[in-house]
Formats: structure tokens, sequence, C-alpha cells
């Protein structure tokens, strides 16, 4: 008896839907194709990471992990990371404060300006810093006189760095300013705080989620930015060597440890991007959340 | 129009730290770059920068980026359908996993899939004897790309698809279109600009990456050598005007595709009203 029943309810809900929807067999085939897709270009490559490194077990991993070269590759990742990620907190703060609390000629070349560094290609980046710094460049000779050096230096990683994630804080924060105006502000001043009490106390928690989200991409680009890095770093093992760069050089090893090794060190890299990912998705998540709740008050 | 009054303040300090760094970090370098090519002769440059071996490398970077570009449209269009369209388990998994391609450094990247598709890795023992080699080869390049190249078309088309109005379909499906007659002549025009602002980003993207490649592509001469690694093989013989002539032919093209890309947004823009 309730075989039939349910088939005559399928019949007449099935032409309602015929209109808007795909039939079922090409709604499976696409779904199919798309996750091959992502198997082969997300999960496959991600698992292969971790599967490598403990290739050669446990003890080799760890063995790679606290070599000498290997430590000082994290800690000079770190350094630079952790130089060139508050500096852009402070340029990406002062050019959405600047771009979408005040109007002025030329606002957007400025903009574009901003976003430049995203279609130079790395390498091409790290070469400029060359032909600035380096022993044949504009000041190659100046800062070779008085003992200084830029290129294949600690230095010159920090600047390389810097212009690769240039936009990115700076990009998450203009949109975030833009979107609140200028009334909180103003109502804050009016009610006798001065400037500064004005950015801290208002502007700054109310764009400190886009600001966390600029911070986490850019500190992702820091830690994995390889080919700027690469031009002028020198690739001095245990000094200018940064962990993609320390990857590279174990890969070129060619045996089947020092392969371990590079994806052992590799790996570390790739967790970071996994936490980036759930730190990333966390806060998009909870920016969807708040949204309904607004539209919710103001609805 | 009256003048607003603006009563904030802070537009001096926060103006000259954002000129500043800007001047120091992206304007000096360019500049520099800009002048150091001014000082070479146009025929010395036309030299440097179309030698056999350039042009090879030329070839190998814009095809392989144009084929992962096309790629990634087709693939990209299907990604973000079936995560804005339909609901199976794991779809929110795979949504954020979508960003992954940009969050993984790409010398990581490289690494994972030149391994992968290798003859002994996952998938080259498959791969390998049915004729696909996908390490070591003009294709293992274009595969980096893809993959880095990746999120773009599924994240500017996936908005537009869920902004889509579903009485158009509905009204096309009322005159009697069937569903794929439908998709081609009612869906398929409205993302037409996202899908070609997502591959005009892919493609710009691809063409200045080289961490990826580096693992992947063996790095042949006239083979699977791409423009940026060229540079870097040309900075590393300490001859700095014929790395410059190449990266000035990159830096055209990705400021060409930079002009395209604003054009193409604001085509999406106005279409989307």
């Amino acid at each position: 008896m309730r075989q039939p029943v349910r088939k005559e309810l399928n019949a007449s809900r099935r032409p309602s839907q015929r209109g808007t929807q795909e039939s079922p067999f090409a709604r499976r085939l696409l779904i199919a194709l798309a996750l091959a897709f992502c198997l082969v270009f997300l999960l496959l490559p991600l698992a292969n990471v971790f599967a490598q490194a403990l290739a050669q077990g446990w003890s080799c991993c760890r063995d790679s992990v606290t070599h000498p070269d290997s430590l000082a590759a994290i800690r000079l990742t770190l350094l630079v990371a952790g130089i060139t990620v508050p500096l852009n907190v402070v340029f990406g703060l002062a050019a959405a404060w600047a771009i979408a609390k005040f109007n002025f000629p030329g606002k957007s070349i400025l903009i574009t300006v901003i976003d430049l560094p995203f279609s130079v290609s790395p390498v091409v980046a790290g070469l400029m810093f060359v032909v600035l710094f380096g022993l044949q460049g504009f000041f190659g000779q100046w800062l070779d006189a008085h003992d200084m050096k830029i290129i294949f230096a600690v230095p010159g990683i920090v600047l390389a760095t810097l212009f690769v994630t240039f936009p990115f804080v700076a990009r998450e924060l203009i949109p975030a300013m833009q979107a609140l105006g200028t009334e909180h502000e103003q109502a804050a001043l009016t009610l006798g705080a001065n400037g500064w009490q004005t950015f801290w106390h208002v502007s700054l928690p109310s764009v400190k989620w886009a600001l966390i989200y600029g911070v986490i991409l850019c500190n992702a680009r820091a830690m994995g930015e390889f080919g700027a890095v690469s031009v002028v770093s020198g690739h001095i093992i245990g000094h200018t060597e940064t962990m993609p760069l320390r990857v590279q050089a174990l890969y070129e090893g060619g045996t089947a440890a020092s392969s371990a090794a590079a994806f052992t060190v590799a790996s570390l890299l790739a967790s970071l991007a996994l936490v980036t990912l759930v730190l990333k998705t966390f806060l998009e998540w909870r920016q969807a959340r708040e949204y309904e709740r607004a539209q919710q008050i103001s609805g | 129009m009256r003048k607003r009054f603006n009563a904030l303040p802070g537009f001096g300090l926060t103006m000259g730290i954002t000129l500043f760094f800007l001047s120091g970090i992206v304007l000096f370098p360019l500049v520099g770059l800009v002048i150091r090519t001014l000082e070479l002769s146009w025929t010395d440059l036309w030299h440097l920068a179309t030698t056999d071996r350039a042009l090879a490398a030329y070839r190998l970077t814009f095809g392989a980026s144009f084929a992962a570009a096309v790629a990634n449209a087709v693939f990209g269009t299907m990604l973000a359908w079936v995560l804005v369209r339909y609901d199976f388990p794991g779809r929110r998994v795979i949504d954020a996993m979508v960003d992954f391609p940009f969050a993984l450094p790409t010398a990581v990247a490289g690494l994972t899939l030149a391994n992968l598709f290798a003859a002994n890795g996952w998938l080259g023992r498959f791969l390998v004897p049915l004729g696909f080699k996908g390490a070591y080869t003009p294709l293992g390049v274009g595969i980096a790309l893809t993959f880095v190249g990746m999120p773009f078309v599924v994240r500017t088309l996936q908005p537009v698809l869920e902004n889509l109005e579903r009485e158009v379909e509905e009204a096309a499906a009322t005159l009697g279109a069937g569903r794929l007659r439908t998709f081609v002549g009612v869906i398929a025009p409205s993302l037409l600009p996202a899908i070609l602002t997502g591959f005009a980003l892919a493609f710009a993207r691809a063409i200045g990456e080289y961490g990826s490649i580096v693992f992947i592509s063996g790095n042949l001469p006239y083979k699977t050598e791409i423009a940026p690694y060229l540079i870097v093989m040309r900075l590393e013989a300490y001859d700095y005007t014929g790395a410059i002539a190449l990266a000035v032919v990159l830096l055209m093209f990705s400021f060409v595709l930079l002009a395209a890309i604003n054009l193409l947004e604001q085509w999406a823009a106005a279409f989307q009203n």
C-alpha cells in the first residue's frame, strides 16, 4: 500500500520542479565531476604532503625539523612575518582611514596603485630590489662602501616580502571602513573625544574582524612567499634561507631522505595553510551571522 | 552640491603614512626598473627580449597559462554551480577548501603536485603508463597553473550565481524551454562577464607564477622553461640587462591584463544592474 502512494506523491511533485531543476542524472554527474576535480586538485595534493613527509618514518621527520638549518629557516620565516605583518597593519589602517573617511582627487588611482603588487610577478618584484640595491644596482656601490647589505641578506627578504604582501590588509580594511561611513566618528568627536580616542574606541573595534581577516591572509603569504624571496635571498644556508627556500634546497638534494625532509618542512607550511583556511572560514561564518542578525534587527 | 563638512582629524597623518609606504615599497622599486630600462637602447632591449630561448619561454608561459585559465573557467563554473545550487554531504568543506590554493605556499604546491604526477606518485603510477606525463613536461606546467588559479573563477562566479533571479528561469521554463536551453540561452549570458573576469584573473596570476613551476616543470631550456624562470637564470649569471628586458615584457603584459580586468569588472557590474 505504501509503495504506490509514495510513487504518486513523487509523480505529483516532479512536473512542478522540472522547469527550474536539472534531471537527477545531470545533477549527480555534475556533482561527481566537481568532486573529482576537487579530489585531484585539492585533497590529494594536501594528503600527499603529509604522506610523503612520513614516508621515512617519524624519527626522520623529527630529525629534519630539528636540524639546525631547518630551525634557522623557521626562525627567519617567523622573523620576516613578524616584521612585515605589523608594518602592513600600520599601512593598511592608515590607507583605509585616509581613503574611506575623506574625499580627495585621485582616490581611485591610489587604490589601483595599492593593488598593483598583485599583478606583478613575484620574480619581477624581486628583480626590482636587485636593480635598486644589488651590487650593479643604483645604490649597490654606496651600500658596499658603507658595509651594508640588503640583497642576499635579511633586509632584502623583508623588502621583497613587504612588496608582495602590500595590498592584503589594506584591501580588506578599505571596503569595511567605507561601509561604515563617518557618523559614529563624528558623534564621538562631538561628545568630546579626541582623534586617537575616536580611532581606538570607535573605528578600530568596528573593523576588527576585517583587520584580523587581512592579517591572516597577509601572514600566510608572508610566510609562504617563494619567488620574490628566492631572487633576493642568495640561498645562504642557515642565514638567508626561509622555509619555502629550505623546501627547495632539500628537494634538490635528490636522496629519499632529503626528499622526505623537504616534505616534512613542506608539511609545516601546509599546516599553516590549513590553520589559515579554518580561521578564514570561521571569520566568514561569523560575518555572515552578524549580517543576518543586523538584517533581523533592521527588518 | 554643498561641500560636506568633515570634522574627522588625521587626514594629513594617514595620507602621509600611506604615501610614504607606497612610495618606498612599490613606486620607488618600480621607477628604478623603468629608469634602468630607459637606459638601454631599444634595439638592445628588443634583441635581449626576443632571443630564441626567450621566445620559447614566452610560448610556454602564455600557452600554459591560457590553457590553465580555460580549464579553470570550465571546471570553476561547474564547481561554483554545484556549490551554489546543490546540497550534498561535504559541500561546506569543499566550499572552504576552494581557497586552499591561495593559502598554500606555492613551493609546497609545486612539490606535492610534482610528486603526485611523477611515475611513482599516487596519480602518476596510473597515468604515466597511459601516456599522461604530468611531471617535468609542459603538461605539468599547465597542471600547476590550474591549481594556482583555481579559486579565481569560483569566487567571482559564486556571488553572481547566488543573486541570479530564479524567476527568469521559471519564465523560460513556462515558455517551454528545456533545462539545457534555459541554461544556454538565459543563465549563461548573465554569467559570462563574471566567468571572463575570473578567467582573466587566473590568466594574469598564471603568467607571473614561479614557485610551483620550479618544482614540477624540470626547467629544461626551450622545452619546459617558463619566462620567470629564465629571468632568474639570467640574474644568476649576473646578466641584469637580459633579466630586465624579460621583466619589462612580463610587466607590460600584466598591466594590459590589469586594464582588461578593470574593464571586465565594470562591464560585469553594469550587467548586474
